[in-house]
């Protein structure tokens, strides 16, 4: 298939960015859409042009780093993968797709498609950890856990980190991303020790960082390749609510 | 500076309390709307509206209403103010993976209602409260006959109209900001999440319907 490109360019984070169109051709169905950005960087470099800069890692939809927005969808056509994952048989021959980066304050771009997600590691460090010392390694069953909480502490824990919620939210609100790591923890005994100030430190990180406001929208968990469920955004209200109103005078 | 700003979800929780609290308020002015259909005489309207004019309770109240409406307009702004600074660079292709719709409309159909209200509270309010209204002679006494100003204004086509659109853009709102609400407090549960959506669409067009068929009656009668 013969596809059109149109693709945000920018040299560096200080330099204005715009959209280049690129034509490439022979496309296989069957390629990834990384393997297809792959075979223009090459015919890029070989005509001696700066390659497309864009993140990846695994390739198999486990690490986040992939991103892109496609054609007004993080992580691109489908549902519940990441770009890494989505293949050209999404697109129609002759298509002509654009292709930006996560757009979000606390989310400059480095280069091109890729952006500084760092920001998520700021709000991890802030509270996104059990800081409890636990010696040994405990028997698995010594402290007895809910099926139902273990499975929906695991569904939160699926969350990967790689911004799809911050770039669908017309908001850019990071609220997906840090209930999700808020959950995990605040559904598991050994979590609950910390839970309060957890949140606090997580939520006060994230409005600091300068991430939108939660509007209810709703379109992080549509594109989350992990389909984390706003349930969780639910929760660490309550989380958050809970533990304003029994904090101690300050 | 630094101590006034509140969390996000602080002031996501102040919103959907003050939200639920103005829904509570449609509700018993609906009612009180709908008795001007009863009677041609508009004597239960009438009663009904001298009574909410002269109740110290309702009186006293009208004052913690002013300050939910003030403040989940403010608190609105901030949001929107916020979010709108959270994404400098907009997109070029436009993401529609929303899944409520309404939530990406609150700040314009909050406005359009905005406008409605002043508009709203110069013809109805500040005549009642301020200026001189006819009086009307019952068997159980005098009152003023505010329900003639409603019978008035509904014959007018356009103000009809600007009235049906706000109330409809009305609905928009409250049909995401019910189920935001509850969302926003951290009520979401697998089994009531659902019921509680179902009830705030049937909520908003039951609302929408009452105080839409006020003007459409007394347009068309």
């Amino acid at each position: 298939m013969d596809l059109t490109l149109k693709i945000w360019r920018q040299a560096s984070a200080e330099e204005k960015g715009k959209f280049v169109n690129y034509q490439v051709q022979n496309i296989s169905h069957d390629a990834s859409f990384l393997e297809m950005l792959d075979i223009l960087n090459e015919s890029l470099v070989t005509k001696g042009d700066d390659p497309v800069a864009f993140d990846h890692d695994c390739r198999e939809g486990i690490c986040g780093a992939c991103s892109l927005y496609i054609n007004g969808r993080p992580h691109g056509p489908d549902r519940g993968i990441t770009t890494c994952q989505m293949h050209m048989r999404n697109f129609q021959d002759g298509e002509t797709i654009v292709i930006e980066p996560w757009r979000a304050r606390p989310f400059p771009v480095i280069k091109d498609l890729m952006v500084d997600r760092s920001a998520f590691d700021a709000i991890i460090q802030a509270g996104g950890y059990v800081s409890v010392r636990t010696g040994g390694v405990p028997d698995a069953n010594a402290i007895p856990i809910k099926k139902r909480d273990a499975d929906l502490a695991m569904d939160a824990a699926a969350c990967i980190g790689c911004g799809a919620c911050v770039a669908a939210c017309k908001n850019a609100s990071a609220m997906l991303f840090v209930s999700a790591k808020v959950s995990q923890f605040a559904l598991l005994p050994q979590g609950r020790v910390e839970a309060q100030e957890r949140v606090q430190k997580m939520v006060a990180k994230m409005d600091e960082l300068g991430f939108g406001n939660c509007t209810n929208t709703y379109a992080c968990e549509a594109e989350c390749p992990k389909e984390i469920s706003v349930a969780n955004i639910a929760r660490m209200n309550r989380e958050f609510l809970a533990a304003r109103i029994a904090a101690p005078k300050e | 500076m630094t101590k006034i700003m509140y969390a996000s979800i602080t002031k996501k929780i102040i919103m959907s309390l003050a939200g639920l609290f103005l829904t509570s308020f449609l509700v018993v002015h609906l009612s009180i709307n709908l008795l001007i259909l009863f009677d041609d005489s508009r004597q239960l309207f009438n009663e009904a509206a001298h009574f909410m004019a002269t109740n110290p309770l309702i009186q006293t109240f009208q004052w913690v209403l002013f300050l939910g409406f003030i403040i989940h307009i403010i608190v609105g702004l901030i949001l929107q103010i916020q979010n709108w600074l959270a994404r400098p660079v907009r997109y070029d292709h436009k993401g529609s993976s929303e899944l409520s719709f309404f939530s990406k409309y609150m700040i314009h159909t909050g406005a359009i209602v905005f406008i409605f209200l002043i508009i709203h509270f110069a013809n109805f309010f500040v005549k009642a409260k301020f200026g001189h209204l006819a009086e009307i002679q019952y068997e159980s006494g005098t009152y003023e006959d505010l329900g003639i100003l409603v019978v008035q204004l509904f014959s007018d086509t356009g103000y009809v109209v600007f009235y049906v659109v706000a109330i409809l853009l009305l609905g928009f709102h409250l049909e995401h900001g019910f189920q935001s609400a509850f969302q926003s407090l951290g009520l979401n549960h697998s089994k009531y999440t659902p019921v509680i959506k179902l009830a705030g669409t049937l909520f908003s067009i039951a609302l929408t319907a009452g105080y839409i068929a006020i003007p459409l009656v007394i347009y068309f009668s």
